[in-house]
């Protein structure tokens, strides 16, 4: 039952056009350094990725050229501003599969995204002894703020399991997703397990029982073409600085109806549209969420970033991790005893590989590979029930993204295998 | 192999690692304390036997990375049989040593603790080399002698 999965499958059956790396990495200066005396191999892409020249020199040319705030001022560059600004939103609305530009709300990321949903749409629509369906594999990020919605309203948070091969178990589905069911929300992607999830199929039971469907997609925007409505998606949230964006940027796409009828979150300036002492009324959309000044030069340089990877193509940046996946799980084989979570299948997971050694904990895996300028995660991931579930306190994990060849999945393997040795294993 | 690296994990440390000292369980225990690291799962579980104000045995059982595990192992191997009064302020110096508040001058058998200040090249790992100090330092606190043992708990990140 995952028919995300098969989606994907099929694809992938377009022909990809093979990602030139080693172009790709010229255009990240990071890269090309080495740290504690070896050439760094960056394989932790899913906490956050590395930035190309582009988005590095679109803000500098921001802040030299054309910095202003935006929105309210009367000169030309008060105007540069806002038109490159509101750019971004254009195209991130086409980049999301055609959604109008007016549901693309700028956030300082994930977190602020889902926060915004939990508090203005939850506070107006979830009341006592309603319930609120997240998963068990969550980030906490999409965990806490139903928590807490949940304790404001007394509603009840309830999760969908996970099965032993890291998918969502839907076997119960429909005594979990009930018509008292307000919100269900889940990742796209996992952010440990790498799992891709059937989100189509799950927004279809959630819309059955009168449900919004909320999806967290950090960790599968900057990896795979997205499109919010197909997947049927009533407010989907994702981050900038994953996707070759500056930190401190990120996307709330909400359906235009919700949006209209939510209250603002945050308040203050920009969002409102006339302030009286016994009446305020609030602006428009976009704008009614998007209080105080945002991260104007963040939201610039992010248009880069999308503007690089459709150069790149989303299809072949899916295509190329998934390659990139498949030998990586035939290298990592030959290290006995290693443990890879979530799906075995590489058709059904993403790029974020989370493996743990039997005996060296992960944070020795972390700073030995660390010593041969090797960086990936390690610890729980924010994602605290989740390694309950697995039975573990953390894992490694190594992630890719455009820049990442097979010659980084060889460093990172040998190094493992001199990790052992070093710590006579 | 980056000189770091191996001033952090020092052969003693690697010994200590591979064969912790003060695994075997107590009888009896008038201090039980348990320490985690939230942030990186590490947990350790401590308890003691002071007798006539000399701690007399102390049984750590640490489940995490090279270093707590270590860790917890020479502080095992190095607090029994002394005043426990005089163990608390040994342990809040080292407290300070792995924080690189101080370098203190230590009883010459505890030596090899010295190994531990190898973290302090590696911030993040700070903590997982005081975990089991910190545990110790909570445990003793709460000890009163003549009261039955109560448990404390405590985690190394809130420490910091």
């Amino acid at each position: 039952m995952q028919p995300d999965a098969r989606k994907i499958a099929t694809s992938t059956e377009i022909p990809a056009r093979e990602l030139d790396v080693a172009a790709i990495k010229a255009d990240f200066p990071v890269l090309n350094q080495k740290v504690n005396g070896f050439p760094l191999v960056y394989l932790d892409s899913a906490a956050s990725s590395q930035k190309p020249r582009e988005v590095v020199n679109a803000i500098l040319e921001h802040y030299r050229y054309n910095h202003s705030n935006i929105h309210r001022g009367l000169h030309t560059l008060a105007e540069r501003s806002t038109q490159a600004y509101e750019r971004t939103r254009t195209h991130m609305a086409s980049f999301l599969g055609g959604v109008e530009p007016q549901e693309v709300i700028f956030t300082s990321g994930t977190t602020e995204s889902l926060n915004l949903v939990a508090y203005a749409w939850g506070d107006l629509n979830v009341h006592e002894g309603d319930e609120i369906v997240i998963t068990e594999m969550e980030h906490h990020a999409n965990i806490v703020p139903w928590y807490q919605l949940a304790q404001r309203k007394k509603a009840i948070l309830k999760t969908i399991p996970i099965t032993v091969c890291g998918h969502l178990d839907l076997s119960n589905i429909d005594t979990i997703i009930t018509p008292r069911t307000k919100v269900v929300a889940l990742c796209h992607m996992s952010n440990v397990l790498g799992t891709i999830n059937p989100v189509a199929e799950i927004a279809e039971i959630a819309h059955k029982r009168g449900a919004i469907f909320v999806v967290d997609g950090a960790q599968s925007t900057p990896h795979t073409a997205v499109n919010v409505r197909e997947l049927g998606a009533d407010f989907f949230a994702f981050s900038s600085h994953k996707m070759l964006g500056p930190t401190g940027v990120g996307v709330l796409y909400g359906r235009r109806e919700l949006l209209e009828e939510m209250p603002p979150f945050l308040t203050g300036g920009e969002m409102i549209r006339e302030v009286r002492f016994d009446k305020v009324t609030w602006n428009e959309l976009p704008h009614k969420f998007e209080a105080g000044t945002p991260n104007i030069a963040g939201v610039i340089a992010f248009d880069a970033a999308l503007c690089y990877l459709e150069k790149l193509g989303m299809h072949n940046v899916h295509h190329h991790e998934m390659e990139l996946t498949r030998y990586a799980f035939g290298r990592l084989a030959e290290l006995p005893g290693l443990e890879i979570q979530g799906p075995q299948v590489v058709e059904q997971r993403g790029g974020a590989i989370s493996f743990t050694d039997p005996i060296i904990h992960p944070h020795d895996i972390g700073t030995f590979l660390d010593s041969r300028g090797v960086a990936i995660r390690a610890g729980h991931h924010c994602a605290q029930p989740l390694m309950r579930v697995m039975g573990k306190v953390a894992t490694a994990r190594a992630s890719f993204y455009v820049y990442n060849d097979k010659q980084d999945i060889d460093v990172l393997v040998e190094s493992l295998k001199d990790m052992r040795k070093y710590f006579g294993v | 192999m980056s000189s770091q690296l191996d001033d952090m994990y020092r052969e003693v440390i690697l010994d200590h690692y591979h064969s912790p000292r003060g695994k075997k369980p107590l009888v009896k225990a008038n201090v039980l304390s348990d320490g985690t690291n939230p942030a990186c799962g590490d947990q350790i579980s401590m308890s003691a036997q002071i007798d006539d104000g000399i701690l007399t045995d102390v049984h750590v059982d640490c489940k995490g990375c090279a270093i707590s595990i270590a860790s917890g192992s020479m502080l095992a191997e190095s607090v029994k049989g002394r005043p426990y009064h005089e163990v608390l302020k040994l342990a809040e110096q080292v407290k300070k040593m792995l924080k690189g508040e101080a370098d203190p001058e230590l009883p010459a058998e505890w030596e090899d603790i010295e190994a531990l200040k190898g973290v302090r090249n590696f911030p993040v790992r700070v903590k997982c080399a005081l975990l089991a100090w910190v545990a110790l330092i909570e445990g003793l606190k709460g000890y009163e002698p003549g009261a039955p043992g109560g448990k404390s708990t405590v985690t190394s990140d809130e420490d910091l």
